[in-house]
């Protein structure tokens, strides 16, 4: 489609965009600040609205704090990224018996079905969240793949309060995602929702219908 | 997908009118959107700052826009997703068809995109042994009935609760009769799951297409998007190509003031951010990414610096949801794919002012669209132009259908004006029986039936003023 192309281009630079191009005054975006702790407790106001549960842990006690979740739920299995981070600590820590953790080490075409069916809760790490309005920063990847975080009915979330950002404006700026970003990368607010019908809220339409964040308290 | 025929916009809204289910069913999703989106702009400052913001990132993309269209091409290509252009429908369709034919699809699983709505994409796939499907829970409800969306935001919107009960019933295998909201949706979610599971390709729409990073932003609750574009091996994406923006920075302030503008939401679920196709070392995502960008029309909007405004919008339906007009009669009468304010502006540059310049006329110039537009465009302004546009054909003007909708009746009755007024002998006699027998006149006469179709019929007085001044005793000076 060269020509449609050539056409395209051709009708929008005869159409001609004259003129200065308008100022960007990005005050109101700068000034939704707060101290770290109101940023922990405006995250979760904000999440918890919208159905988000939220498991309080420390840097040393978390993989105990999944695990004791994953029992009182009775969960059969969990799916993880071996490699990553937090995947490769939850591993280490996770006992024998119980729930059983499930690695994400091959390509989805090879158990997909299983993943659709069977897989009780996934569990990812995150590269932050966002304080404004609550909110996970999630960037997928060979360690963590996309789909750990949106087939299972649960997701578990491991967050660490240190990597809170002000705002989606602030943490594009600090994560340096305007600059190179990896194929997948995602904000999550909660679980998956619907009000498509009589405008009634309805959770878990899609992806998963629960959110658990394992909120770790690593703020000095 | 141009209409042929004239269509009235003032007929379908009379029908609509005449339903008491369906403006119920508005006026109560109305009232709540209008809530909603309140109490998120708590601080008027804020909202003004965040509107001019806003407005000037978009205003700067077009002024832009052959440039950024060619760095999203490139920054596109750089991140291997395949970039495709298209100048119509028509050719969209084709182009999409031949990249599934390709790879032997059958199942085109959809997250909610109104630009393939535009295209009429599901009826073309279908005709053509595709089966595409709604995932979108509003969008699976009216593909189930074969309807078209009335609103562009939440497209059942039209229905309520028990006509959903009753449809799922009937068409949902095995499904039984609940009226329960979580049932209703658990019953969709059963069906649709095995859907992305099986689905040979998924498509979705862009919300914002990022030209210095080469990416994708999907906003939305269900997470169907990101099943679209995650689950098959095959992701097509589909912008119109007015939604580029320069950086990822312009798109936060965007992203901020859409959801709050459109459902009240200081964030959405899920905001997806998809810049290229699954990596040599991931475990899942799309083997292969495309993008289409579609003109249709847009061009020619581009073409006149004061309607350029309308590639503004940025799809939050904040102008329906305060529309007095789209509040009673519904997003069906305008028989359109874009209805509300924002359809009466955009429909008739795209299929022709002349043939939609009834919907040109259908609003009553109250200024709501433009006073809650998140981007400022001048609904009411542009509406009043394209008036004039639908009877006049400046030669400099670029709208489509320009001068088209001039009715020969009105074009007789202002030269019979003009000649009554140029001859005073003849303007006393033509006010003495307007005066005298003006009031026999039966309403359904011809060119007074246009005026009393929605109003009583006027009574002139029996005197005209200047007669009364002449008998009173007054002057013309």
């Amino acid at each position: 489609m060269t020509d449609a192309r050539t056409a395209i281009l051709g009708r929008l630079r005869a159409g001609g965009g004259e003129g200065p191009l308008p100022s960007l005054d990005t005050a109101v975006m700068e000034r939704r600040q707060w101290p770290p702790a109101e940023r922990v407790a405006r995250l979760r106001r904000g999440m918890e609205a919208v159905h988000t549960e939220f498991l309080d842990a420390t840097p040393a006690d978390w993989p105990a704090v999944v695990r004791a979740f994953c029992d009182r739920e009775a969960l059969p299995n969990l799916l993880f990224g071996p490699t990553s981070e937090a995947g490769a600590a939850l591993a280490a820590a996770w006992p024998a018996g119980g729930t059983q953790l499930l690695p994400y080490d091959r390509p989805v075409e090879a158990f997909k079905a299983e993943l659709f069916t069977t897989v009780a809760a996934g569990f990812t790490g995150t590269v932050g969240g966002v304080a404004e309005t609550g909110g996970l920063l999630l960037m997928p990847g060979p360690a963590e793949p996309r789909l750990l975080s949106l087939v299972p009915p649960i997701h578990l979330a491991l967050l660490r309060a240190s990597t809170l950002q002000d705002s989606l404006w602030h943490a594009v700026k600090a994560l340096g995602w305007g600059r190179s970003l990896p194929p997948n990368a995602l904000l999550i607010s909660g679980p998956s929702k619907t009000a498509d019908i009589e405008q009634t809220l309805a959770y878990g339409v899609h992806g998963p219908k629960r959110l658990i964040v394992v909120l770790v308290n690593d703020l000095a | 997908m141009h209409a042929e025929r004239e269509i009235l916009f003032r007929e379908s809204a009379a029908a609509a009118l005449l339903d008491p289910q369906l403006r119920a069913n508005f006026r109560r999703a109305m009232d709540g959107l209008i809530s909603k989106r309140q109490a998120q702009f708590p601080d008027p400052r804020d909202l003004q700052e965040l509107r001019d913001l806003s407005t000037a990132i978009r205003s700067r993309s077009l002024l832009r826009l052959p440039e950024l269209l060619e760095q999203l091409e490139a920054s596109c290509t750089k991140n291997g997703i395949q970039v495709h252009w298209a100048e119509t429908c028509e050719q969209a369709n084709e182009l999409i068809l031949g990249l599934l034919q390709a790879r032997g699809a059958k199942t085109l699983v959809k997250g909610k995109s109104m630009v393939s709505e535009e295209m009429h994409l599901n009826a073309f796939m279908e005709a053509h042994g595709i089966e595409a499907i709604e995932s979108d829970l509003g969008e699976y409800i009216i593909q189930l009935d074969g309807e078209t969306p009335s609103h562009i935001i939440m497209p059942a919107i039209h229905k309520n609760k028990d006509q959903i009960a009753r449809q799922f019933s009937q068409k949902i295998k095995d499904a039984k009769y609940t009226e329960d909201v979580d049932e209703l949706t658990a019953m969709a979610r059963k069906v649709l799951r095995q859907k992305f599971l099986d689905a040979d390709a998924g498509l979705s729409g862009v919300n914002f297409a990022v030209a210095e990073t080469g990416t994708l932003c999907l906003v939305e609750n269900e997470g169907n998007g990101r099943m679209s574009t995650h689950v098959p091996p095959l992701h097509i994406a589909v912008m119109g190509l007015e939604k580029v923006v320069a950086d990822l920075e312009s798109v936060a302030p965007l992203y901020a003031i859409l959801t709050r503008s459109a459902t009240g939401q200081a964030v959405s679920t899920y905001f997806n951010l998809i810049t290229g196709p699954r990596g040599a070392d991931e475990k899942d995502g799309p083997r292969e990414v495309h993008l289409v960008i579609l003109d249709n029309g847009r061009s020619r909007i581009y073409a006149d610096p004061e309607l350029r405004a309308t590639l503004r919008c940025i799809r939050c339906g904040a102008c329906m949801n305060h529309c007095p007009v789209y509040t009673r009669v519904g997003g069906h009468a305008y028989e359109a794919v874009y209805p509300g304010p924002i359809g009466k502006i955009l429909t008739p540059q795209m299929e022709g002012v002349g043939i939609r310049h009834d919907l040109v006329h259908g609003s009553s110039l109250c200024g709501a669209c433009g006073e809650v537009c998140p981007v400022e465009i001048p609904i009411p302004e542009i509406l009043v132009r394209l008036r004039r546009e639908a009877t006049h054909s400046d030669p400099s003007s670029s709208v489509a259908g320009k001068g088209t909708g001039r009715l020969a009746s009105e074009d007789w009755t202002w030269r019979l004006w003009a000649a009554v007024l140029k001859r005073p002998a003849l303007y006393r006699l033509a006010t003495w029986f307007a005066t005298r027998l003006g009031g026999a006149l039966p309403a359904g006469a011809p060119l007074l039936r246009d005026w009393t179709r929605t109003r009583t019929k006027p009574v002139p007085a029996r005197r005209s003023l200047s007669e009364r001044m002449r008998a009173e005793g007054g002057s013309h000076d």
